[in-house]
């Protein structure tokens, strides 16, 4: 790898490594002296990087400087230090005199998993766990983040801000989560991966690089937690089963100048098996326990969506599953794919009373979804339908998609 | 929009007017439809609520009787709370109720 590219590189997969181990030593209220010493390690490297060379080892070579780094800066903050570093050393049974940072992989996912944990307070919004996440536990900057919210750096960097000086308002402790904890704070954390995942999935970036990184991410931590005996639960299995569902279709739902290309459309022979199978075995692992989450739903949905082959079974399953999905929860998106299952399993007249019945007449799916009903069944409606969608969809990639099903029409009515 | 109360009751008149299990299976499909209808139009207020289907009655003079059957020709099949802008509309979701194919009727209350 080159040397332009190496930093970058490094960058992404250690930055967030180092850092969670610093703030996991150092407590929530020295974030900023984490990121500090870490943002300054890299800056040593660049620096020494281009006059000497690239070090035969350089994850060992960035360790080694964020490690003397640390202890520099223990040594010149007598505050700090006083009031630090005797708890470090109580905590990790140093020696008297020398803090030592514990860049194991062990220490480096206990770190992660402490972080994850306290990112997730409640008392910060999605938007800013997602963003925090992305920022300090997948080592995104804040330009990336910026790139995958389509918002402005400064949004990103206020939001970040304000995050961070709340988490230390609150001075939540980094640490392991323990079994008493999980319950109340495990749901937290679920949610912001399963956003973290939607994120990079159905991102209206067009970078689709960026997008992919996001999405894997979301794995990897969702990983951290089944690797964790104490978080290995059935909702963290479910999830992680839903993911691989999902994550299996990256390659066939886009094409190639960046359009979403749907569901039926899609060539399954794109579809990575790998993953389905791993979706496969990680749904069966959750499938204990007595608490059916939406997630285990979500994850069986996703599952029958891995049959290609549309049948009767296929569709009563995903239609009952959606059925039960809502009763669980409301949400616009699931009672649309709810009404499109029902068309599939019991007709188009049946779906499109219940279509009628959602009202959600600010949305372009849902005019989507009647155009589509209504195709076939009387062309000119779905035509008006999809009118309408293509006004109210913002996206380029959602307009190219109903343009689509125009076409298709107008080519059928000649 | 408003709140609703509704209850499906249906003639029991003996343990043995139970549905068979058959025919259970049979209407599972048809409730889960209902309900997963009305969820998507955002209309149920909470999650359903299973309710063990025997029960006890107190009587009037403190007998406790198991089972509602004994005594009451007609007993609650469930309820659920759905939201609707008023009765006539209440009562349009209601007719969907597949307990009206058993035989049954669905009370409707507002809540006020």
């Amino acid at each position: 790898m080159k040397e332009t590219a190496l930093i970058p590189h490094l960058f992404r997969t250690e930055y967030r490594k180092i850092c969670s181990v610093l703030c996991f030593l150092f407590g929530i209220e020295h974030i900023q002296t984490a990121e500090d010493i870490v943002s300054d390690t890299f800056l040593t490297a660049a620096e020494t990087w281009s006059v000497k060379g690239i070090p035969e080892n350089p994850v060992a070579w960035l360790y080694t400087v964020a490690k003397n780094k640390t202890k520099n800066f223990l040594k010149h903050n007598a505050v700090f230090e006083q009031k630090l570093s005797q708890q470090i050393r109580l905590d990790s049974q140093l020696h008297q005199d020398e803090v030592d940072l514990d860049l194991s992989d062990k220490n480096i996912n206990d770190s992660q998993l402490a972080m994850m944990f306290t990112i997730c307070d409640p008392a910060i919004s999605k938007q800013a766990q997602i963003s925090l996440a992305l920022n300090l536990l997948c080592g995104f900057g804040v330009q990336e983040i910026a790139d995958g919210f389509l918002t402005g750096k400064d949004t990103v960097y206020k939001r970040l801000k304000r995050a961070k000086e709340k988490l230390k308002e609150r001075g939540i402790k980094i640490q392991q989560p323990k079994r008493s904890e999980i319950n109340e704070r495990l749901e937290t954390v679920l949610t912001a991966l399963y956003l973290l995942f939607s994120e990079g999935y159905y991102s209206v970036s067009n970078d689709a690089t960026l997008r992919k990184d996001v999405c894997a991410e979301a794995m990897r931590l969702n990983y951290l937690l089944i690797e964790n005996k104490i978080t290995d639960v059935p909702a963290v299995n479910a999830l992680f089963s839903l993911i691989c569902f999902h994550a299996s279709r990256f390659g066939a739902r886009t094409g190639e100048s960046g359009e979403a290309i749907l569901y039926q459309d899609q060539d399954e022979t794109l579809w990575d098996r790998t993953l389905i199978e791993q979706g496969i075995y990680y749904l069966n692992r959750a499938s204990k326990g007595e608490k059916l989450t939406k997630y285990h739903l979500e994850a069986a949905i996703a599952y029958w969506h891995t049959h290609k082959q549309d049948s009767m079974e296929k569709w009563e399953n995903i239609l009952q599953l959606y059925n039960n999905l809502l009763i669980l929860e409301y949400s616009p998106i699931v009672a649309m794919n709810r009404t499109f299952a029902l068309a599939k399993a019991v007709g188009k007249q049946e779906a499109i009373k219940a279509a009628e019945k959602l009202g959600l007449n600010d949305n372009h799916l849902y005019f989507s979804l009647l155009g589509n009903l209504y195709m076939d069944v009387d062309d000119q409606k779905a035509l008006q339908h999809f009118h309408t969608a293509i006004d109210l969809a913002t996206t380029w990639a959602d307009k190219k998609m109903i343009e689509k099903s125009i076409k298709k029409i107008m080519g059928q009515l000649g | 929009m408003n709140e609703f109360l509704l209850i499906f009751r249906r003639a029991f008149k003996s343990p043995e007017d139970q549905p068979s299990p058959e025919m259970l299976q049979d209407s599972i499909k048809q409730w889960q439809d209902w309900f997963g209808g009305i969820a998507a139009q955002d209309r149920l207020v909470r999650p359903l609520q299973r309710w063990d289907i025997d029960g006890v009655i107190v009587g009037a003079e403190g007998n406790v009787i198991n089972g509602p059957y004994a005594e009451i020709k007609e007993s609650i099949g469930g309820l659920i709370l759905i939201r609707a802008k008023d009765y006539a509309e209440a009562a349009e979701i209601a007719k969907g109720c597949p307990i009206l194919a058993l035989g049954g009727n669905v009370e409707i209350r507002m809540a006020v």
